[in-house]
């Protein structure tokens, strides 16, 4: 599986863990809900972590601990659910978070722009044949109107 | 006028580009319909009932002459010789080929235009005065903080997918001519007690299925931070606004649903914690101020005689600017309305021919500039009183002299059942037989000030929650039917009108105004305006007759 991570096509090194299923070694992703239920268990796991975020979550919840997350996912069950622009913004601009943002799930690679603007920089399309697209769509605008996170 | 520099002609060529491309994805399919959808609203694009409807952006309503003959190039070449005016100072095309529509946003880029966020569930076209700049009750010129505001929302990369879409609107005068209190932010420009001026902020207005009219969330901001305050706004929209139900999805219900108290006091704490880094400096403010400078006006304009001379000659030039001119702040000016409700046409249309013929009298009378008005009329607003003889005459083999401005022929419209996918109704033939039933000028002047709006569905583009007579068309079983209401307004006396009675059928609608009309005729006090006799007397007087005769 590739992703797009800083405007170059990489192999994903991490693995999706769901709720209730074991921890596998490596780097691992789970759900902000996971996290809040045991995230003592979670932070003696040997690899690295990387938290699963939707529009619904809050990310005021995690930012105690957002140094310890290497990776933060913001999965989008519709393109049109803008709340997760937002979500990145604040976790670059309020809380500093300084690791890898990735967008997944069902956004659009014409939406990739607007979402490095906002702070993601890793993006990992709904399929593989769209990779092409988000690294030239990164590139769509030359010029900006507002500040940007990026 | 605000005129492009690199950035910005940078951005609106990018942004044709990036169409471009993007079209070609969609039409090999590489781009879902779905998601194709999204990106060409974005654009401006619409898909109607005949064909694609293209919607231009004309920012607070300001076009230059050149911009003007553009749009008629367009209107000949890649539609049906005419284009519409709207109530949002917009510009709509209603028969362009999807897939000539990135040459149409190519060719308007070369003359500073285009459609960008003119659709679509994200931060649309920023409205404002039509009488901008010129007026004489007004505190300070709105257009520099609309080109600000128009900047900031341009591309903005976090308010691009909001729940739903999201309206602003400035003025800057005592009078509110741009509707503030029916948009999700509504900016009226005003003088503190030490003399500054900055902003009334109001929130949560809106038109369409659910009118609400919009309260203030902050009594006076300071203009340095304009940018911050919007974005706290927006971004405690993005987060909270209802995104279950479209219907319930504009920042109207979130500020409903949540109370004034508690929105104000999220947007207050956002906005404490971005305000320092966000500041408008005086020096940006002063260099979009210079863009809009008043043009070397003639500072003896006053002086000709011949206008007062033709004013007594001519009746019929006295009637014209009696309702077709404004007041203008230097002395011996005048601000002209052209009318786009010509008896035979429908209301906001303008052809190819006329755009041309209007772009080279603005040339010639008024600096080159053109505005459009919420009503679909559109001004020349720096004329001296020494041309206007001239002008009328020239307007008039137009048909763009129809002394009809603020009458009860200078309705709003839409486009209704005959283009528009979502109108329950006809709109246009309503207005056109209105207009016939209402033949005799003397009589539309001697009822005076009164603002008909009519709107095709329960979407209101044409505003008629706040007509002083509103028409809304609703579908019964298939056929037309149009509900009444009475007293809405959309100026300082912010009003939603009250609904009359039960919907009447297409055949009676024109009887049912004109009813109205008599009405008010017959139990009017002495110059008591149309509105301020709803006011007082309500709505019964009117219901019995109009139910009396059906």
């Amino acid at each position: 599986m590739q992703i797009v991570k800083d405007k170059k096509i990489i192999d994903d090194t991490w693995s999706y863990v769901t709720d209730g299923a074991e921890l596998v070694n490596g780097n691992i992703t789970i759900s902000l809900a996971r996290w809040n239920q045991n995230h003592q268990q979670l932070l003696a796991h040997e690899g690295k972590l990387g938290l699963r975020i939707t529009p619904n979550d809050t990310v005021d919840e995690m930012a105690a601990n957002l140094h310890r997350i290497d990776l933060i996912e913001l999965e989008f069950p519709d393109f049109a659910d803008g709340r997760l622009f937002s979500h990145a913004w604040y976790l670059r601009n309020r809380f500093g978070y300084q690791a890898e943002i990735r967008a997944t799930g069902h956004f659009m690679p014409d939406q990739v722009f607007y979402l490095s603007r906002v702070g993601v920089n890793a993006f990992s399309p709904e399929k593989t044949e769209y990779l092409p697209f988000v690294l030239s769509n990164l590139d769509d605008f030359t010029v900006k109107y507002q500040n940007s996170t990026n | 006028m605000y005129q492009y520099n690199e950035i910005d002609q940078t951005l609106v060529d990018e942004r044709v580009a990036q169409f471009r491309r993007q079209t070609e994805q969609f039409l090999k399919g590489e781009i879902s319909e779905d998601q194709f959808r999204a990106l060409r609203l974005r654009n401006g694009l619409y898909v109607q009932i005949h064909a694609p409807m293209l919607r231009v952006a004309g920012p607070y309503g300001l076009f230059n002459s050149t911009q003007l003959r553009k749009l008629a190039h367009i209107a000949r070449t890649y539609d049906k010789n005419y284009c519409h005016f709207t109530t949002r100072q917009n510009v709509q095309f209603n028969w362009p080929k999807l897939e000539e529509v990135p040459d149409i946003l190519a060719e308007l880029a070369t003359v500073q235009m285009h459609a960008i966020q003119t659709s679509g569930n994200c931060m649309r076209n920023t409205t404002s005065d039509h009488l901008a700049g010129v007026c004489i009750d007004e505190v300070e010129d709105p257009r520099p903080y609309c080109e600000i505001i128009r900047q900031w929302t341009t591309l903005h990369p976090e308010f691009d997918y909001l729940p739903r879409k999201f309206k602003m609107a400035v003025s800057g005068s005592l009078n509110d001519r741009a509707a503030t209190q029916f948009h999700d932010i509504g900016l009226h420009l005003i003088k503190n007690h030490a003399g500054e001026v900055g902003f009334k902020v109001i929130v949560g207005g809106g038109l369409g299925r659910t009118p609400v009219i919009g309260q203030v969330i902050k009594p006076y901001l300071e203009k340095k931070h304009l940018l911050s305050y919007l974005e706290a706004i927006l971004r405690i929209y993005n987060l909270f606004g209802r995104r279950d139900n479209k219907y319930k999805a504009r920042i109207k219900i979130l500020v409903k649903e949540s109370g004034l108290d508690n929105f104000s006091a999220l947007v207050e704490k956002e906005w404490l914690l971005i305000r320092d880094n966000n500041e408008l400096s005086d020096i940006r403010i002063d260099a979009i101020k210079a863009q809009f400078a008043p043009p070397a006006y003639d500072n003896n304009a006053e002086a000709d005689k011949s206008f007062d001379q033709r004013l007594q000659e001519n009746k019929a030039f006295a009637t014209w600017v009696k309702f077709n001119t404004a007041a203008h702040k230097i002395a011996g000016y005048h601000a002209v309305f052209l009318s786009l409700k010509a008896p035979d046409s429908p209301p906001g249309d303008i052809t190819d021919v006329q755009l041309d013929a209007v772009a080279d009298l603005a040339d010639h009378y008024s600096f080159g500039e053109i505005r459009s008005t919420h009503r679909q009329n559109l001004i020349l607003a720096d004329v001296t009183q020494s041309d206007l003889f001239t002008l009328w005459d020239k307007l008039d083999a137009l048909s763009l002299a129809t002394p009809n401005i603020g009458t009860v022929t200078d309705m709003i419209c839409c486009p209704g059942l005959d283009f528009c996918s979502l109108a329950n109704a006809g709109s246009i033939g309503v207005a056109k037989e209105i207009n016939e039933a209402l033949d005799d000028i003397d009589y539309i002047h001697d009822i005076g000030d009164l603002k008909i709006n009519m709107s095709g569905c329960m979407n209101g583009c044409a505003h008629q929650s706040v007509g002083h007579i509103g028409i809304l068309g609703v579908d019964k079983k298939g056929t037309e039917w149009y509900q009444i209401t009475l007293g809405g307004s959309s100026e300082n006396d912010a009003a939603i009108g009250d609904r009359l009675g039960p919907a009447v059928a297409k055949d009676k609608i024109t009887k049912a105004i004109t009813t109205i009309l008599d009405v008010y005729i017959k139990n009017r006090l002495n110059d008591e305006p149309f509105l301020a006799m709803v006011n007082r007397v309500g709505v019964t007087p009117f219901k019995e007759q109009v139910y009396a005769d059906s």
